[in-house]
């Protein structure tokens, strides 16, 4: 799913990277405790939460996370947003709760594909 | 290649910055992109927890065409109990550092997860000295 799609979706509001909706992902993680998003390694992931200081970002450089949503309409602090920028990952910015956002865009097909995984896009450790 | 970094313990934006930087030098060298992402998230767990328990320390890292070899040294509190340390969801974190999104529990099991060797000692009031041995031609399986 292209990001623009995420938008159209979640009615989000782009926040960085609004150039960057042509970005492609294969599945979502959603999660306030970042440690639980480390334990999640996959490729071409959507991070979704509520949490927005500047940690959010680094987890989602650590992860190659190239896109996270900011649910519940949570505004990021603008050391959040630099970081972003400098790190080249978008942002979009939701007034759905996690739990709607994640529904929403399941049930509009991001599923993560098994075929597509075993075909290589889920990294196995 | 040998690289040193000197984690900050007051600054909570700049925590990372270590890992980033050597998650970059692995791209340039060319080492495979999932093992770059293991090496990355062992050593962002490791800095973050020497930032918000330990008030930052030294880590140094050393490249070689086998493996990467990182030393995290800290001054801090030291582990009690390094066993409990390791069992997931177990963790002394503050409710600040958990409204960071931290102190799940899960940061010395993932550290374990995604290192090919982990070593930790640790001395109550002296510090914490975490080793972690990457491989970085073995075949994921």
């Amino acid at each position: 799913m292209k990001l623009e799609e995420v938008k159209q979706i979640l009615n989000a509001e782009v926040l960085v990277g609004e150039d960057r909706l042509d970005r492609e992902v294969l599945l979502a993680c959603g999660s306030d405790l970042m440690s639980d998003v480390l334990a999640f390694v996959k490729e071409k992931v959507l991070l979704l939460t509520g949490l927005t200081n500047p940690q959010v970002i680094r987890t989602a450089e650590m992860m190659d996370i190239k896109a996270i949503v900011f649910v519940r309409g949570k505004q990021p602090d603008p050391e959040t947003i630099q970081l972003a920028e400098k790190k080249n990952i978008v942002i979009l910015k939701t007034k759905y709760p996690l739990y709607i956002a994640c529904g929403l865009l399941y049930s509009n097909g991001l599923t993560g594909d098994e075929k597509k995984q075993e075909e290589g896009y889920e990294v196995k450790f | 290649m040998k690289l040193n970094f000197e984690v900050d313990g007051d600054d909570f934006l700049l925590a990372g910055e270590a890992s980033s930087q050597v998650k970059k030098v692995l791209k340039q060298l060319g080492v495979a992109s999932d093992i770059i992402r293991r090496i990355a998230i062992a050593m962002y767990e490791a800095e973050i927890n020497m930032v918000l328990h330990a008030n930052g320390g030294m880590v140094d890292v050393d490249i070689s065409p086998e493996k990467i070899y990182i030393v995290f040294q800290d001054t801090g509190p030291g582990i009690e109990d390094i066993e409990l340390a390791m069992q997931e969801g177990y963790s002394t974190a503050s409710d600040k550092i958990r409204e960071l999104g931290f102190g799940a529990g899960m940061g010395l099991p993932n550290m374990k997860r995604y290192s090919d060797d982990l070593k930790i000692t640790s001395e109550l009031g002296k510090g914490t000295k975490v080793e972690i041995i990457v491989y970085l031609n073995r075949e994921g399986d």
